[in-house]
């Protein structure tokens, strides 16, 4: 494996002291590796996250990014309606002087983020009249006209249909293509079997990183969500699918 | 095709800003030339002019007087004030993350006239008047922003409500100073100071106006491309790279010294600072990069127009904050009308 861009030792958070929301985390992201973060509701993936950008010290061990870490927060109101282009400029505040306005190449950078994301025609446009899946996508062009070496997503793909899940998830797999280290918090088994490399599975009585498809096993799936889960391969379309099928009780 | 679209927007918002700049100066230029006596605009012009450039026909002493010593401090005091309101109700609106917010909302003018009722009691003037509203301004403004951050970050409502509360106590406070003045000699000078006006207006006025003023201005738009940032809430801000804590102070700061300053020299002037940037929001769009240089020339204008009124509407003038209240209320109210569904929403 590669040097290694993002690399967690003996990470761990707590609010107060005594409870853990996680402990002894140990896991590394390499450049062109997804990660997907896998737990129950307020495991501690968004603290993870928080932890990893520098927002938040960690209570013990560490979390270090090789390069600028950048976070891809989940949608949420604005306050004001900005347009496509000013959102994806914000992203380039590292690169900016403090008394400096966006000049030509931040602008340039900008234009290149939103053309990744497929979205360049979109960027006159007002950003709270886009669609939750857009708003979504132009989140993630912000993050990238950081320039960033790794790339933090908060449940990048939630909120979206299935259309819009499969448009975020090929994103997530190009950027790590084009030598990002990304990791993704997810409630969607399926999402890390369909782009991660590894995946973090954060069991409550600790935690397991490897290879995605060894990591997710059907126990560890049901120990996360209290669900039992049947996983399924399917061929179709000349490929293979791993699918996590939930067996819900109601 | 895209790459033309945001330049054919940026265009527009550029041509805005010049309109709106000419209008400023043409505004400026006409109200040299209101009042008891009229004088053409074109002739404003060559008084203006005249030390360089000697008009055919040469001006009068009477004229070169009422352009320049009587009426330009006034028009430079309702512009700096005018600008100043705007520019700073633009900023407290992106760095409170709420388009409802403005000087008076957050609690500053009422801080800063109560520093500036004490200062009229004891006797303070010039820079102690002024440094006296920025102290009680800025705390003003300070209490408000804690309060709000202790209770709910993100409520409209508690923040409207802890400017309410600060104003309210601050007010009490400019009430007890007014009991306790002299009603002879005192009393009179707070309570006509207190409604606004540029009455009083001469050069070394506008001078402690500008002297303040325009290098707070000059920073806040030297900042302005931040505040899109910061308007984004803390968590984002931060994770964006922007120094958000230093940042806000320094803004507040800058925010509080210049509606200080202004309401030291010319009383409590309301409803600018709330009215304007809405209403360059609705020429510009929401980018504070377009909305605050935008801000300042429509605020600029519209204290000017409002200030002429004052002085040439009645024989006597009618104070500043009056008439900034009677027509910033009701274009407040049909601005809230129009976003009516927005706020259904939730």
């Amino acid at each position: 494996m590669a040097e290694p861009l993002i690399r967690a030792e003996g990470a761990a958070h707590s609010w107060d002291g005594t409870r853990w929301q996680f402990r002894d985390l140990d896991f590394a992201v390499a450049a062109g590796q997804v990660t997907a973060v896998l737990g129950a509701n307020g495991c501690g993936k968004s603290t993870l996250l928080r932890v990893a950008t520098g927002l938040r010290a960690p209570t013990r061990g560490r979390i270090t990014v090789a390069g600028t870490a950048a976070l891809v927060p989940q949608d949420f109101a604005r306050a004001f309606p900005y347009r496509v282009i000013d959102m994806v400029l914000m992203g380039r505040a590292r690169h900016i002087g403090l008394l400096r306005m966006p000049g030509r190449r931040d602008r340039e950078a900008a234009m290149e983020a939103l053309a990744v994301i497929g979205l360049a025609g979109k960027a006159a446009e007002r950003f709270d009249a886009l669609s939750g899946g857009q708003r979504q996508m132009v989140l993630i062009a912000r993050a990238i006209a950081a320039e960033p070496a790794a790339l933090f997503l908060d449940e990048p793909a939630s909120a979206l249909d299935l259309g819009n899940q499969d448009r975020v998830l090929r994103l997530v797999r190009v950027l790590a293509d084009r030598g990002l280290a990304v990791v993704m918090t997810t409630h969607q088994p399926n999402h890390a079997l369909a782009v991660a490399d590894t995946a973090l599975l954060m069991l409550p009585e600790g935690a397991v990183f490897g290879p995605c498809h060894e990591a997710l096993t059907e126990t560890r799936i049901e120990m996360l969500y209290g669900l039992p889960v049947r996983i399924l391969d399917v061929k179709a379309a000349d490929r293979g699918f791993r699918s996590v099928v939930p067996l819900y009780r109601g | 095709m895209t790459a033309a679209l945001s330049v054919a927007a940026a265009r527009r918002e550029t041509r805005i800003l010049w309109a709106l700049a000419a209008v400023l100066v043409l505004t400026t230029v006409a109200s040299l030339g209101v009042g008891r006596f009229d004088i053409p605009p074109g002739r404003v012009v060559r008084v203006l002019l005249s030390p360089w450039l000697a008009p055919a026909e040469p001006v009068s002493p009477i004229e070169w007087s009422v352009v320049v010593v009587v009426r330009l401090p006034r028009v430079a005091m309702a512009v700096l004030a005018g600008a100043g309101l705007a520019l700073a109700g633009a900023s407290l609106q992106g760095l409170f993350r709420n388009p409802l917010v403005g000087p008076q909302v957050v609690g500053v003018s009422s801080g800063a006239a109560f520093g500036g009722t004490l200062a009229i009691l004891f006797g303070w003037q010039h820079l102690g008047l002024v440094g006296a509203a920025f102290a009680f301004g800025l705390s003003a403004l300070v209490l408000v922003w804690l309060f709000a951050s202790v209770v709910s970050r993100s409520n409209i409502l508690v923040l409207v409500l802890a400017g309410v509360v600060v104003s309210g106590f601050f007010g009490a406070l400019v009430s007890l100073v007014q009991f306790t003045a002299d009603s002879q000699d005192k009393l009179p000078v707070i309570v006509f100071w207190l409604l606004g006006s540029f009455a009083t207006a001469d050069a070394g006025r506008a001078a402690l106006l500008a002297g303040p003023v325009l290098p707070c201005a000059a920073a806040l738009l030297a900042l302005r491309w931040r505040i899109n940032i910061l308007s984004m809430g803390d968590e984002d801000a931060r994770a964006l790279g922007v120094p958000v804590a230093g940042l806000r102070w320094l803004l507040l700061v800058l925010t509080a010294m210049i509606v200080s300053a202004q309401v030291a020299v010319s009383g409590m002037i309301g409803w600018v600072g709330l009215v304007v940037p809405h209403l360059a929001r609705m020429l510009v769009g929401a980018d504070h990069r377009v909305l605050l240089p935008a801000s300042a020339l429509l605020g600029g204008s519209f204290l000017l127009l409002v200030d002429n009124a004052a002085r040439s509407m009645s024989a006597s003038e009618i104070p500043l904050g009056i008439l900034t209240a009677l027509i910033g209320t009701p274009m407040f109210a049909a601005l809230l009308w129009r976003t009516r569904e927005r706020w259904m929403d939730g």
